[in-house]
């Protein structure tokens, strides 16, 4: 066994709050996994110690979010109290107080992007980018490694973090033809400022213990070293458990665990996970034993068999490939930046946006100033069939001054009239401005 | 009138209560050897002029079981675990006499795996090749369905005294301390059940035929008949004697703060509203951790006798007594000879304090009266950062619902009880600087046996309802019953409170004082698929803690 370290839990199961009654995302949700912790005993350890969340607030919101017409505008009090959980859980990190932290909150977060006018994928905003956002704010520049393990993948967090060179978004799913959203491939590799810190490793349904735990000795922990990160995080979604009633891979509260052991996040945050009953509270379990570097052996499901969810060897030779092709993209990052960007000076993108929960259809065009100096200048038009539209400069930390320079007059020049509002999103200096 | 006894580790304190007054008092020495001797002496020293005839309750605080743990006065006990996954074995708090069953109930209540017989045959020979006549049979989620336990207990109980079962010692989740709590019952229970026979040879013996109470933990009472199969219960009943004496001194319903200042310790107890607070999951004894439902307490390491020292350019106040204060002998300075020197009490020997502080005004290079005044405000000042630190810790708790965490209850103390020896010089200051008026309760050197006296008797129980699997579970009483798919919360509820009134009636409690509150209700829609397949519905309900109605 490892040595124990000492985990913070923020567990909040929001007993109260439901996207609507028979949603997954719905009161019941963490009851069981409540029961499990208790019944374990695992807060009477005195390695793990467990602490109430604070409320985030609108400025933590805004410093990573565009939104539309505002943060209050977009969101209820249990996002407040899951973004405040996953910031209490960098807070006791940061500060020394224990050696890691597991925020269980929910609602969950990884879905949100930079723009929100509304929710989707059970996420109004993104609750590890507002946590970044604080650390980074409070605790000083940092190179931030945000490892997503949810089944799905961790396209907001990606699309939140998509030009900035300091922040490593990696995210292993269930390949995107699959499941939802749809996204998540190789090449989608970061923005031209920032290429290779976004890493998509999709992978292919049935994958089990095996094959993740492949991925992250061959592809993931390789990248890691390479990125240097002074803080992991997990976004610890936990839906590629076998039991998982809407996705179809065979991960076990076993894998998880050991996944947890070997990643050695310092801050991990719930994601999705919807098999409550036979998945959850086992996983969290498993993945609180693991951090706190306790015995995780007898964590198993009453119906675990391991028999029965071996790959196939196709299924692992397409596993070893994926592993090798990922590290092979990763080590070529710069190579690909000249080829792709080239001598361009700006770099344009279209997306179109769906709000699943919500039913918003979002089109988005950014533009990136192309610099070698930093994260480059951010701008984004952005128009939703709620009828808004609206326009964000966007300066990430460590902007140069003469991104800043051009940011700027691109603020003062552009004025609401075609646009509802017109936002200014200072990352370096935290400024958020509204016209 | 009523016959409050506290058999405390150094005194034996007991009290005649009559009309909501303290009739007459005594204390004596407690003889460890024979707690009989030491009830004796004080019933023959308050009944001198008085007609026990007229008694209509005893109630009685001990220091028995405590005792029994503390100096490890307890039998070997076997105990059968039915873990299923989770925690490695190794992490479980009991290691000796540990026997690991087949089996395994899930979170629902639902068995995942079945025991096996001639595996519990095989184990059951085997206690008896030890000569182990003492049980523990304890599950994992025993108290979401405890069918496991009784069916294990039914297939070895042939030879034993003794069967302790995990369900029956608190609803509570929590596998660990329902071990350690399991343990311990069937631990001391030989030695405890013999104290009672003999108690009730007593009482018979002094021709008193009223009910008798024991307490417990969390300040309630239950019938002496009823305790012996829960003795657990009575473990760490002495701070709450005390407890509840404040509580029936002083007439209160805010937030407030009760100190008990002795001369190693300062106990802190903290009321809401009124009623005094619980521990979360239940009282810790000589490093377990346990499910016993008691009242929440913090013992520091600061009092009267304290040693006091200058070290490094600064005061420390204990936190070691190295014996009395120096004004009745003592080796050291400590807070008590400090108040003296300042006039603030007039005990012990002056000319012994003012030498024993005399050195330590010389290090600080301050006149004797500073120093003295110094000692007394860092004692002071020690205690009341506890307090808050205590009732910070409180506040911070983590809650679970937005309600809750957005609209909480936040203590906010405005009154102080004291009791102890240096409660009255210390009072005064310690008010000033926790912000709140201080007082000190009459009678306040009896509190614990007028506590035990007045205390009225507790009880609570867990429901929980699974209209899926139409089940209703009552922990505490190992019961299962069948509900209708189209059962509520507020049947529950019904249910709760009225199995809760007959269950108290049956400990001993009286009808006027059940006052029964519900201190957890939730209830959940369990979708499957989409479609809402049921309820999973909890609720808990307790007779709160408090005195009984003759007096209020």
């Amino acid at each position: 066994m490892t040595r124990t370290r000492k985990t913070g839990l923020i567990f909040f199961p929001a007993f109260d709050w439901a996207i609507s009654p028979t949603h997954p995302e719905r009161e019941e949700r963490l009851l069981y996994t409540q029961d499990q912790v208790f019944e374990e005993g695992l807060l009477d350890f005195d390695n793990i110690i467990e602490y109430k969340p604070g409320l985030a607030t609108a400025e933590d919101i805004n410093r990573v979010h565009i939104c539309v017409p505002d943060a209050r505008g977009v969101i209820t009090e249990s996002h407040l109290i899951s973004a405040g959980g996953a910031i209490t859980a960098a807070d006791k990190v940061l500060s020394g107080e224990v050696d890691n932290a597991f925020a269980l909150v929910r609602p969950p977060g990884h879905h949100a992007m930079l723009v929100v006018h509304g929710a989707r994928g059970f996420c109004n905003i993104n609750i590890e980018a507002v946590m970044i956002g604080y650390i980074r704010k409070h605790y000083g520049a940092k190179r931030i490694a945000v490892i997503d393990t949810d089944c799905h993948h961790g396209d907001g967090t990606q699309d939140i973090f998509w030009n900035d060179p300091n922040t490593l978004c990696l995210s292993i799913h269930q390949d995107g033809r699959t499941l939802y959203p749809g996204t998540g491939f190789h090449e989608e590799f970061g923005g031209p400022n920032a290429m290779g810190a976004t890493i998509n490793i999709p992978l292919p349904p049935r994958t089990s213990e095996d094959g993740f735990l492949y991925i992250l000795e061959h592809a993931i922990q390789p990248i890691i070293n390479d990125f240097k990160p002074d803080l992991i995080i997990n976004s610890a979604g936990q839906d590629n458990h076998y039991t998982d009633p809407i996705t179809n891979m065979r991960f076990t509260a076993q894998g998880y665990a050991m996944l947890n052991e070997r990643l050695n996040p310092d801050i991990a945050v719930l994601e999705g996970g919807y098999s409550i009953e036979g998945a959850l509270p086992y996983v969290n379990v498993g993945i609180i034993l693991a951090m706190a570097g306790l015995d995780f052996s007898h964590v198993k499901e009453p119906d675990y068999n391991p028999a029965s969810l071996r790959e196939s060897d196709d299924l692992k030779r397409t596993i070893e490939r994926e592993a090798e092709q990922i590290y092979k993209l990763w080590k070529n990052r710069d190579a690909l930046r000249e080829k792709v960007v080239g001598q361009a000076k700006y770099v344009k993108r279209r997306k179109r946006i769906y709000y699943d929960t919500d039913g918003i259809s979002e089109q988005q065009e950014e533009t990136v100033r192309v610099c070698s100096d930093c994260g480059g200048l951010v701008m984004i038009d952005s128009v939703a069939d709620t009828g808004n539209r609206i326009y964000a400069v966007i300066l990430s930390a460590g902007t140069c001054p003469e991104c800043r320079h051009d940011g700027e007059e691109f603020f003062a020049l552009t004025n609401p009239g075609r646009y509802q509002y017109v936002y200014f999103q200072d990352r370096d200096q935290d400024i958020f401005l509204v016209k | 009138m009523i016959l409050g006894i506290d058999v405390g580790g150094t005194h034996t304190d007991a009290v005649l209560i009559e009309d909501f007054q303290v009739k007459r008092k005594t204390k004596v020495l407690t003889n460890e050897a024979n707690l009989l001797d030491s009830l004796l002496a004080v019933t023959t020293e308050l009944f001198r002029d008085e007609d026990p005839q007229k008694l209509e309750r005893v109630v009685l605080s001990t220091t028995l079981s405590t005792n029994a743990v503390v100096q490890n006065k307890i039998d070997r006990v076997g105990m059968l675990i039915v873990s299923g996954p989770g925690l490695s074995p190794a992490d479980l708090p009991i290691q000796r006499d540990v026997h690991f069953l087949s089996g395994a109930v899930n979170h629902r209540g639902v068995e995942t795996a079945t025991i096996d017989p001639e595996e519990i045959g095989r184990t059951a020979d085997g206690l008896q090749r030890e000569g182990i006549r003492h049980v523990g049979i304890v599950g994992k989620f025993s108290t979401r369905n405890p069918q496991q336990e009784t069916r294990i207990r039914d297939l070895i109980n042939d030879h034993l005294r003794h069967v302790s079962l995990g369900h029956r010692m608190s609803g509570h989740l929590n596998f660990p301390r329902r071990i350690a709590t399991t343990y311990l019952n069937a631990a001391i229970w030989e030695r405890y059940q013999k104290f009672v026979k003999q108690i009730l040879y007593f009482v018979k013996e002094q021709g008193i035929t009223v009910p008798l109470y024991i307490l417990k933990a969390d300040g309630g009472t239950f019938d002496i008949n009823r305790s012996v199969d829960f003795p657990v219960q009575t473990i760490l009943s002495g701070p709450a004697a005390s407890i509840m004496g404040i509580l029936s001194m002083v007439d209160f319903a805010e937030d407030a703060i009760a100190l008990d200042i002795g001369g190693t310790t300062t106990d802190i107890a903290i009321f809401a509203d009124g009623v005094p607070l619980l521990e979360p999951f239940g009282i810790h004894i000589e490093g377990h951790k346990t499910l016993i439902r008691g009242l929440r307490t913090r013992s520091i390491g600061v009092g009267g006798d304290s040693c006091v020292r200058f070290v490094d350019g600064g005061l420390t106040i204990g936190p070691e007594r190295e014996g009395p204060a120096a004004a009745f002998g003592g080796p050291f300075p400590t807070p008590t000879d400090a108040m003296i020197v300042l006039g603030l009490t007039d005990i012990g020997d002056a000319g012994k304090a003012t030498a024993a502080i005399e050195p330590i005004a010389a290090a600080m290079n301050a006149s004797l009266e500073a120093a003295a005044r110094a000692i007394f405000d860092r004692t002071c000042e020690k205690i009341v950062r506890h307090v808050r630190a205590f009732i910070e810790e409180i506040n911070n708790e983590p809650v679970y619902t937005i309600h809750e965490l957005l609209e909480g209850k936040v203590l906010k103390p405005t009154a102080m009880y004291i009791v102890g020896g240096p409660a009255e010089p210390m009072s005064a200051r310690l008010g000033e600087l926790m912000g709140c008026p201080a007082s000190l309760p009459r009678n306040a050197e009896v509190a614990n046996a007028v506590g035990a006296a007045l205390a009225r008797t507790t009880a609570e129980m867990t429901i929980l309802a699974d209209t899926e699997r139409r089940t209703l579970t009552i922990a505490e009483e190992g019961l299962q019953l069948t509900v209708s798919p189209r059962f509520t919360l507020a049947e529950a509820i019904a249910i709760a409170k009225e199995r809760l009134r007959e269950r108290a009636l049956d400990m001993g409690a009286k009808e006027r004082d059940l006052e029964i509150e519900v201190i957890e209700c939730q209830e959940f829609n369990m979708v499957r698929e989409y479609y809402t397949a049921g309820k999973n519905i909890r609720v808990k309900v307790q007779v709160k803690p408090g005195l009984i109605s003759t007096l209020r």
